[in-house]
């Protein structure tokens, strides 16, 4: 009897990690942020893009109405490839676009708005990147679709038609 | 004299201690938290934008008084679980927490039956 128990606990222990590393195989090794979630837009305080006047994020985000908030940068790229499609959706009515300049020099910024156009309602800035993290975002470009002062889904990286239409499709 | 120096002497001291004691808080705080954008670095040894924001974040909130622990709570609701480097028990990661318990409790049955037991 006492013989068995040593192979009868090896092979338990052997069963507990094998379940454990066959357990772990299938989870996602990638790591994916949660953009689905239902959030409370973050409190804040900024500055106007255009005139430098404070303003308090409750002045631009009414109830009732449905925003989309783009975090861009004249530095950043991607930011160039997605400025037709918000150029596009600010043409359309449907809602209204925000702009968050993030760490960005003003008169660069000032620079790409007016070489591609401006699509934003209003436009604040973030010059340390803090109120990004307020947000949950991780970097430019990101886009938050909002409603009600609720973030509905959030888009990690530049937009795309594909996103565009799910947006319309979102929204209507 | 001698009360006066020594008066001075903690004077000029005293913010240079709290200011280390500040930043061994800020880095240990900065070390815990994962850079989200970066490949196996934390948000202390990282240069990228991200994780100088979040130090900048961190600072502000220990300057406004928060503990250790609220700050990762901070983090935790912005950004979920996966930036804290020492996850807390739960469903997700109760088997690392219980597993070394388990074998060490199986090891200590084994020796305790193959050699006390034995005697």
């Amino acid at each position: 009897m006492k013989n068995k128990i040593l192979p009868f606990s090896v092979i338990i222990i052997f069963g507990i990690i094998f379940f454990i590393f066959y357990k772990g195989l299938e989870d996602s090794k990638i790591y994916t942020p949660d953009v689905n979630t239902k959030k409370e837009i973050p409190v804040f305080n900024t500055k106007e893009f255009f005139s430098g006047e404070n303003v308090k994020s409750s002045s631009i985000f009414e109830l009732d109405k449905v925003y989309l908030l783009n975090i861009w940068s004249s530095w950043c790229v991607p930011c160039r490839q997605e400025h037709p499609l918000l150029m596009n959706l600010n043409l359309e009515n449907k809602l209204n676009i925000i702009g968050m300049n993030y760490k960005d020099n003003l008169k660069n910024a000032e620079n790409f708005l007016k070489e591609l156009g401006n699509p934003y309602k209003e436009i604040f800035i973030d010059l340390d990147g803090t109120i990004a993290i307020e947000w949950g975002a991780y970097g430019v470009p990101e886009s938050f679709l909002i409603y009600n002062n609720e973030i509905i889904k959030k888009y990690i990286g530049p937009l795309n038609q594909e996103l565009v239409d799910e947006i319309n499709l979102l929204i209507k | 004299m001698k009360y006066l120096k020594f008066f001075l002497i903690v004077i000029i001291l005293f913010p240079l201690i709290s200011n280390a004691e500040e930043n061994d808080k800020r880095n240990k705080i900065t070390k815990n938290l994962r850079c989200l954008i970066c490949q196996g670095q934390s948000v202390y040894d990282s240069d990228s934008e991200f994780a100088n924001s979040l130090k900048i974040v961190v600072d502000k909130k220990l300057q406004e008084g928060l503990s250790e622990d609220q700050i990762y709570e901070y983090f935790k609701t912005k950004y979920g679980e996966w930036i804290l480097y020492d996850p807390g028990l739960n469903k997700n990661t109760y088997i690392l927490w219980l597993l070394p318990i388990l074998i060490f409790l199986i090891g200590g049955a084994i020796i305790y039956k193959s050699f006390i037991v034995k005697k």
